[in-house]
């Protein structure tokens, strides 16, 4: 593929926190307007690997490369990568006492009241930033952050867990809504995707280009997301180890 | 009981440096007061425009002088003191110097000493002030003076009654002292809330010397912001919940700079059966030192009290002191403290920058949200100074 058409690449990057290597070798190439989507068992560094793209402490990338809109952007800070159009949603945000979301969304971006409805957030939204939030509420207010941040590549760390069934459908659609998958496909083109999963329920909402599992090695299978998840459903994780051993996956590592 | 003795690196001048001796200053109209005087008062909280709808009374004191004096509501009485103590023996016999005593310190032994000026402020028996305040300021305008301030303040039965009270000095005092005496008398049933906007000159030393009672079902609420340099503040009111059900509430947001000393606490007696006391405290140093005091002592049956002395320390020469002191005398009183202090979590900047804020963005952004105190039971009005003088702070530090 083009380089000219991918909103992100990541070449050859190795991920370390504090004194050790957690990821090494890690290739992704998502072209503008797809969304792709992260397998791999629990403590593997899904999470770190995101920290790391957006540049939060205290993963650090030591080699290779982040290609953002084609501009390296391996050493930005955090809100540089942030104001060009990264964001990233946090599985355990940090309490900020006496800063109210909606004061603090007008600081860095803008939203409509209809995305808070339609989030079923009105009743939170002059509440203190994750001052006792449920899970299903720091879920929801943490896609409403991002959704005021107009962000063009959303990360989003297993935005199903710990959500009730009825805000599920709520979530899927407006990840979907922020991901463009409800415009036609030649419109998708400003806004790409990362998505981590355990739970696969995301798929039902949002029709990803392409599903990775990876391990500390890299990126060791690919390809469409719900055939991956099936798979992983029916095997789990050890089958996709044994899988890469007959498999050839020559052109797995990034599309360059 | 003794106070935890912290001591301070400053070397303080002595008292007897300052003057007595006060410039007299005429009685003017609001509208004609000079533009200087009127930034400083504005600073505070004194408002100029509209007082009739905003304030239902003014006391103004420049140095020594009572400039202006102003009420507009029946049931509210503001006379200044050497008027009040003239016209009302039981003033002195019943209210002057009872809450403290004057041989307390060198501080009180001063202010009753000298001539003192002040205000007297009564609310009678069920009078409403709503949530229109009353204003007070008290303002330095003479360099080196020791200005010497007697208030009493008196909500009568069934009264409720908010204040509103600046403290400044204008920008040509380099130096000065101010000592400050202000007895609280809330009765039965009346509620009563202090707001106090301290803006000091960097070479001001604050000695306000406050205690009061509160009687049956009697609600205290006091407010008290400085977040401007000062040279040294050292306050500890205290107040006693005699009656049944009597309340005292204490929130407090300060700040402080390289080679401040700030010694800030308070102190409530739960006499009454079922009173209770609180004493909130968020302190920012940028440099200086900070001590947050707080002693609630648990006499009454069935009382209660709770302390929080927050402190975030920004500055690595800065300090931060909290002193939380629970005293339960009785087996059912029910006494909690919670105290913090150290520097903003750096996951916490990290967070809000992964929305797009810089680093200085995002200290500013959580410093300002940890002073903003959400304060239950004051009016809007106050709570929109209270505001002010947290956002001016915010634009003027980052």
């Amino acid at each position: 593929m083009n380089e000219n058409d991918l909103m992100i690449q990541l070449k050859n990057v190795e991920v370390t926190v504090g004194d050790s290597v957690l990821l090494s070798n890690i290739n992704l190439a998502i072209p503008y307007g797809e969304t792709h989507v992260m397998f791999g068992p629990n403590g593997i560094g899904k999470t770190t690997l995101l920290k790391a793209i957006m540049g939060l402490p205290p993963a650090k990338v030591t080699s290779g490369q982040i290609i953002f809109k084609g501009k390296d952007i391996t050493n930005w800070s955090i809100d540089e990568r942030a104001r060009d159009g990264l964001a990233l949603t946090f599985q355990k945000p940090p309490e900020i006492r006496g800063l109210k979301m909606n004061d603090f969304m007008n600081m860095y971006g803008s939203y409509e009241d209809e995305e808070v409805e339609s989030l079923n957030m009105s009743y939170m939204i002059e509440r203190e930033l994750n001052d006792g939030f449920s899970g299903g509420e720091i879920k929801r207010s943490e896609l409403m952050q991002i959704r005021a941040q107009k962000p063009q590549f959303v990360m989003l760390d297993e935005p199903e867990s710990g959500v009730d069934m009825e805000h599920m459908d709520i979530i899927g659609k407006s990840i979907n809504n922020l991901l463009q998958r409800d415009k036609m496909i030649y419109e998708r083109k400003t806004v790409s995707g990362l998505i981590i999963t355990h739970t696969g329920f995301v798929l039902d909402y949002v029709n990803a280009e392409k599903g990775y599992v990876f391990n500390r090695d890299g990126v060791i299978c690919e390809g469409h997301p719900r055939d991956i998840y099936q798979h992983i459903q029916k095997d789990g994780f050890n089958q996709c180890a044994s899988c890469m051993k007959v498999a050839d996956f020559a052109d797995v590592f990034g599309s360059d | 009981m003794s106070l935890v003795v912290i001591k301070m690196t400053s070397n303080e001048k002595k008292l007897s440096k300052y003057d007595i001796d006060a410039t007299e200053h005429p009685a003017i109209d609001l509208s004609s007061i000079s533009s200087e005087d009127k930034k400083s008062l504005e600073e505070v909280g004194v408002d100029f425009d509209n007082i009739k709808q905003t304030r239902t009374a003014t006391f103004i004191q420049k140095d020594q002088s009572v400039i202006n004096i102003d009420q507009q509501n029946e049931g509210l009485e503001i006379l200044d003191i050497n008027t009040a103590l003239k016209k009302y023996d039981w003033l002195r016999e019943e209210y002057l110097w009872k809450s403290v005593s004057p041989d307390k310190d060198e501080y009180t032994e001063a202010a009753h000493k000298f001539p003192v000026q002040g205000y007297f402020i009564r609310a009678s028996k069920g009078y409403k002030g709503g949530n229109i305040p009353v204003q007070s300021c008290l303002y330095i305008a003479q360099d080196n003076l020791m200005q010497r301030v007697h208030n009493i303040i008196i909500a009568e039965e069934g009264a409720e009654l908010n204040i509103i009270n600046g403290c400044t000095t204008s920008v040509t005092v380099k130096e000065g002292a101010h000592l400050g005496i202000t007895e609280y008398y809330v009765k039965k049933d009346a509620k009563l809330t202090f707001t106090m906007i301290h803006s000091w000159g960097e070479n001001v030393l604050v000695r306000p010397r406050s205690a009061g009672v509160v009687e049956e079902n009697g609600l205290f609420i006091s407010n008290f912001i400085s977040l401007k340099p000062v040279k040294s503040i050292q306050s500890y009111p205290s107040i006693k919940c005699n009656g049944k059900n009597a309340t005292a509430r204490f929130y407090s947001v300060v700040a402080s700079f390289e080679g401040n000393e700030l010694d800030l606490g308070a102190e409530v007696v739960l006499n009454g059966e079922a009173s209770s006391g609180e004493i909130i405290s968020r302190a920012v140093c940028h440099g200086g030192n900070i001590i947050a005091r707080g002693r609630i002592i648990g006499n009454g049956k069935r009382c209660k009290g709770h302390l929080e002395c927050d402190g975030l320390i920004l500055h690595e020469e800065g300090t931060i002191s909290a002193i939380p002191e629970l005293h339960g005398n009785t087996n059912n009183a029910e006494l909690s403290h919670e105290a913090a202090v150290g520097r903003i979590g750096q996951e916490k900047i990290n967070y809000l920058q992964a929305r797009g804020l810089t680093e200085e963005e995002a200290v500013n952004a959580i410093v300002t949200g940890f002073i903003s105190l959400d304060i239950p039971g004051i009016p809007d009005s106050l709570n929109d100074k209270i505001e002010e003088a947290i956002n001016s702070y915010g634009d003027a530090m980052f």
